[in-house]
């Protein structure tokens, strides 16, 4: 960029949005300097998607000013937000699956011909050439069904470039891109910059935001809490903006107390999952699980609490022989699953919390044929205090609640059934750093209570924070078993990656 | 955009209730004799064949299914407690009824809880095979029974205790059990979990299909119960009595706010509908109306409870968003 412009793309002033109970923004302000990405952070509740929600026209403040260059405007629609050049990168993709890519960057402004016939030609001449702007190595006859996730994300960045856009909000974008699919991404953001577009940057990654962004700006509890120079600052202090405390991000070096095998598997097979599969976990320890989506770690964890089964193998616990052939089975031999996606598996987001936790045991928690309300309070009671679950009732629904404290809720369902053996699954997916960071520890704290905890995650950092020991698989297999003291982050990404440990060495 | 004040949303999610006040004023200014303990009862009387089928479908829908098989499935369990009435006598024909139509419940739940096959799909087919079953059965023939005075068999449709009459007494008490087991059981709990989130459910240790299968039993033993109610009122019964009753039933429990997604409802709420639908039939009719009318009336009145209910859950009354 030569010229320096002035005046900001876009700024928002004191906005205000009440719903009822909450107020979900507290005089909030924001601008975006034309060719600038200003990453915007916060925790899950700060007041981001509400924010952004008002930006898009789909939320009327109920106080405060938006003005896009320095004039002050009113949108209602969302159409009417794009017709102002400012458009929304939805976190969750809004595309229809059944049409052609094409069809979807001009959902709703198809080009026509006369008596209302689509304009084939034009649409899929225009789509092509927007596409070929992103680099997209697929072309917009397509449909949208058969793309890749990231190449879904195309058409919605694409969709976004119909217009003239002055102002392209990016909502958690790389969620559930891998990182040469991120490489991509970048590489159209900082095009966009280049052109003059503001760009505003949703994420929960700190790597990300300190890569791409140009300044960041701070929500908490609904309300402004800065504005940082991404140059002149750091992720400590942009986190202790974020959550109001420091971040203990280190690992305690207690060597765990170990108690005896509680969970071995040997030889587990489930064609074309995973083959021959062995590994043990002791009473007191973390077993990490390490490898790419797609490894086959979330089916192992789903055959040992009874939702496939093996082709073969033995599990054994404590030493016996055990057919596992329902999760009831799994869960009378101690053996417990956080599943990977809390929202689809884990949780009745219409069911209060307390529901929620005592759900598993509901049928023996009863004074004779009714369930025992008294009972289930009281296990309420006991895992909110131990997890720390905010939440302002027993009564409210999880569905409201953040993803930290709706992952303390699975996690304490499964804790009130006194599990030998915990599975976690993904334990922070979609989870802000403060929440996480909790997680973590309890974790930690779970494992020298005596819990045999199995952790399955994608994020290397995750596992090498809590795991005593890590297992690395790819497709299907067990590449390598590390112990927590032996294990570096090279000798890791080689073993999801295939390569064998003596040609690595 | 139309936003509902401070407190309208509360007052919206009662918005059935609020209808239900409404009409009953209504209905009470328009005619002298719709205020009568005697109307009152006739009307309870009327409604308590779709009131007792409304409750077993609640529970179904609240599991997150359908059934619409409950209307041919009642053809099917009158005609055959009345042909057999007189054949092996009431205390045997009743038994053998009620096991019959238990079966039909048992196919429902195997196809749609087992086999996990879509319900709408499932109760649709249900549907029509039953009413070809009945037809098949009865040869075409309407049934009746010879000695409709001196049979005990009468008490359930036309007898009454304490001066209320029976199909009162059965559908209030049936519904009291019911929203007991709702609210305070194991059973109704799971019901719950498994309409709102199957997936979960079964990752919870829930047995999903079995709770569904039973969802369909239930569904079964009402329209059993609901069979002995009009076999015994009529004292005979058309191969086809039980046509359109499905619709009435489901009428009753969407009136009464259970969500067609799952996991959502309540028991005395379609009590609340089927009392509405009742007291608009009986409205209309007094008021001199032909009775197709109520078709009309019944069809505006669900659209605009539907409608006041999503604008409660949604904050306003019109919304180009969720």
């Amino acid at each position: 960029m030569t010229d320096t412009p002035q005046q900001p793309a876009l700024r928002l002033q004191g906005i205000v949005k009440t719903f009822p109970g909450v107020r979900a923004l507290d005089g909030v302000d924001f601008e975006v300097m034309p060719g600038e990405v200003h990453a915007l952070l916060g925790e899950n509740g700060a007041g981001k998607s509400t924010l952004m929600k008002v930006l898009a026209g789909m939320y009327q403040p109920d106080e405060g000013q938006i003005m896009i260059a320095e004039r002050p405007v009113r949108m209602t629609t969302p159409i009417e937000a794009k017709a102002q050049g400012v458009v929304l990168i939805h976190q969750e993709l809004s595309l229809v699956p059944e049409m052609s890519a094409a069809e979807n960057i001009y959902l709703g402004e198809l080009p026509l011909k006369s008596l209302g016939r689509v304009d084939w030609t034009t649409l899929f001449d225009r789509s092509n050439a927007i596409l070929k702007r992103l680099n997209c190595k697929f072309r917009g006859e397509v449909t949208v069904a058969n793309l890749s996730i990231a190449n879904q994300q195309m058409v919605e960045i694409a969709r976004a470039l119909t217009v003239d856009a002055r102002v392209v909000v990016f909502d958690e974008p790389t969620a559930s891109l891998t990182d040469s699919e991120k490489v991509v991404l970048f590489d159209i953001i900082n095009d966009l910059k280049a052109r003059g577009v503001g760009i505003v940057y949703i994420s929960h990654r700190m790597d990300e935001i300190f890569t791409l962004s140009d300044r960041i700006t701070v929500l908490r509890d609904g309300a402004y809490r800065g504005t940082l120079t991404t140059a002149d600052t750091n992720e400590d202090e942009v986190t202790r903006l974020m959550i109001g405390r420091s971040l203990d991000l280190s690992r305690d070096v207690n060597p765990p107390k170990l108690g005896d095998t509680v969970l071995e598997v040997r030889g587990l097979s489930c064609a074309p999952l995973f083959e021959n599969v062995s590994f043990a976990v002791r009473a007191g320890e973390v077993l990490g699980f390490y490898g790419l989506v797609g490894a086959g770690r979330t089916e192992i964890a789903e055959t040992l609490f009874g939702l496939r089964s093996p082709d073969s193998g033995e599990i054994l616990v404590d030493g016996a022989p055990v057919q596992i052939s329902s999760p009831q089975s799994a869960i009378s031999l101690g053996i417990s699953l956080v599943p990977e996606n809390r929202k689809e598996q884990g949780l009745v987001l219409q069911m209060s919390c307390r529901d929620n936790i005592t759900l598993p045991q509901v049928q023996d928690l009863t004074s004779g044929p009714f369930v025992s309300s008294g009972a289930e309070m009281e296990i309420y009671e006991q895992y909110r205090e131990k997890l720390e679950i905010k939440s302002p009732s027993w009564r409210q629904t999880v569905g409201v609640l953040s993803g930290g404290n709706q992952q303390k809720i699975v996690i304490g369902k499964w804790l009130s059934m006194k599990p030998r053996v915990l599975i976690v699954d993904e334990p922070t997916r979609g989870i802000d750093v403060g929440s996480k960071s909790e997680i973590h520890n309890l974790l930690r704290e779970l494992a020298a209570q005596g819990y045999a905890v199995i952790v399955i995650s994608s994020e290397m950092p995750e596992v090498l924070r809590v795991s005593d020991r890590i297992v690395a698989m790819y497709h299907g297999r067990i590449m390598r078993e590390f112990s927590a003291d032996d294990v570096t982050e090279d000798s890791l990404v080689q073993a999801i990656s295939g390569i064998r440990a003596e040609n690595a060495a | 955009m139309t936003r509902l004040k401070a407190g309208g949303p509360a007052i919206a999610k009662q918005g059935i209730l609020v209808a239900f006040i409404v009409f009953m004023i209504a209905f009470s200014l328009m005619s002298d004799r719709f205020l009568s303990l005697d109307n009152f009862m006739s009307v309870f009387r009327q409604a308590a064949i779709i009131g007792v089928m409304a409750l077993g479908v609640t529970i179904v829908v609240i599991g997150g299914n359908l059934d619409l098989s409950v209307g041919s499935m009642l053809s099917f369990a009158t005609v055959l407690v009345v042909d057999l009435h007189d054949k092996i006598g009431p205390e045997l024909a009743i038994p053998v009824m009620v096991l019959a139509t238990l079966c039909l419940g048992a196919i429902n739940g195997f196809l749609i809880g087992i086999l996990r096959l879509n319900s709408l799909i499932v109760t649709l087919g249900m549907l029509s095979a039953i009413q070809g079953l009945v037809l098949i059965y009865s040869g075409g023939q309407n049934v009746d029974i010879a000695d409709q005075s001196g049979t005990w068999f009468a008490i359930f449709g036309r007898g009454a205790m304490f001066g209320i009459a029976t199909p009162i007494i059965i559908f209030g008490t049936m519904a009291l059990v019911f929203h007991i087991i709702m609210t305070t059981m194991p059973f109704g709990r799971k019901v719950y979990a498994v309409g709102g989130n199957p997936t979960a459910s079964v990752f919870s240790g829930i047995p999903r299909s079995r709770v569904v299968f039973t969802t369909y039993l239930i569904s079964a033993l009402c329209v059993a119960v609901a069979a002995m109610i009009l076999g015994s009122r009529v004292m005979g019964s058309q191969n086809n009595v039980g046509q359109g009753y499905e619709l009435q039933v489901l009428a009753a429990v969407i009136l009464g706010g259970t969500s067609l997604l799952g996991g959502a409802g309540s028991i005395l709420k379609t009590v609340l509908g089927v009392l509405m639908l009742a007291f608009i039939q009986n409205g209309l009719i007094l008021m001199g109306q032909p009775y197709y009318t109520q078709w009309l009336v019944t069809w505006v009145v669900i659209i605009v409870a539907v409608w006041l209910d999503v604008a409660a859950k949604r904050g306003r009354l019109f919304s180009p968003i969720a």
